[in-house]
């Protein structure tokens, strides 16, 4: 397997960006649902839901799940709002 | 139609007997399936039952922990990011059952060998490679054996969490070793004279 440049780029920006204290899958799984609604509102993350982003930018797993809970919300609120 | 449950009013009815609270668990697991068929509609592997499975399960473990729920959300986003959580896992362990960690575990210098884009200067491409190969140097001298392995493996795009299935570990403990290694190597290049910003420029 060879990186393409945007590959590296990506790794290589993920060790550089590393925090000191960063939130594990489980603590972000805790505030996901907070997390989800709030993006869904547009509102500003507070200081403790920005580490939920922070995660994200580094967890795919937990990025994948993410973007499946907001799709369901999304199209719940949708039926919702026929 | 009835108004939607208030989040006191989902835990109450939950915590009902007889009836109620076989009516609140219908109500919810027909709202979880309904959600979970419409984020999965795109995907052509996903079929009825495995919802229908994954969201049975997702009620019992729901069920058996109103107690976490803090609401700090709407109880029913709470349950249903449970039950995304719980599909995501089976579609994992489905997608890389047959999949070892070994054969996800290249050699660091092929798993990081830098592709030349068309696009980059032969300038720009030597600075790349020099950072690439600083840092392969770094993950083989600073890295320990473990943190190594889960790191190859996930550069190659393997969940955290069948790594962890495949270290006998769990996914904070594997978070963690990455979180410790990924720190490890931030001083070392750091140590080697390399800023974010250099690299984000050599990249850029």
């Amino acid at each position: 397997m060879a990186l393409r440049p945007e590959q590296a780029k990506a790794l290589i920006e993920m060790v550089m960006g590393t925090r000191d204290q960063e939130m594990t899958c489980d603590e972000c799984v805790a505030d996901i649902a907070e997390f989800v609604e709030v993006q869904l509102t547009g509102k500003p993350l507070s200081e403790a839901l920005q580490a939920v982003q922070e995660h994200l930018d580094r967890c795919h797993d937990c990025t994948d799940e993410y973007h499946v809970l907001r799709q369901a919300l999304e199209a719940l609120a949708e039926e919702d709002g026929r | 139609m009835r108004a939607p449950r208030e989040n006191a009013i989902w835990m109450r009815d939950l915590r009902a007997c007889g009836l109620v609270q076989a009516e609140a668990i219908t109500d919810l697991r027909g709202l979880l399936l309904r959600g979970l068929a419409k984020s999965f509609q795109a995907r052509g592997d996903i079929d009825q039952a495995f919802l229908e499975d994954v969201v049975q399960q997702a009620l019992v473990h729901i069920l058996d922990h109103l107690d976490q729920f803090q609401g700090r959300s709407r109880f029913t986003t709470w349950a249903m990011a449970i039950t995304v959580r719980r599909a995501m896992s089976a579609l994992r362990r489905k997608r890389w059952q047959d999949v070892s960690l070994e054969s996800m575990t290249e050699p660091i210098e092929r798993a990081l060998a830098l592709d030349r884009d068309d696009t980059t200067s032969p300038a720009q491409h030597a600075e790349q490679h020099a950072i690439v190969e600083t840092l392969r140097r770094l993950i083989e001298e600073a890295l320990t054996d473990t943190q190594r392995m889960a790191m190859t493996a996930e550069l190659g795009g393997m969940p955290l969490e069948e790594i962890a299935r495949r270290m006998g570990s769990n996914v904070n403990a594997v978070y963690k070793l990455l979180h410790d290694a990924r720190k490890r190597l931030k001083h070392e290049l750091e140590t080697a004279g390399y800023t974010a910003e250099d690299v984000r420029s050599a990249f850029a």
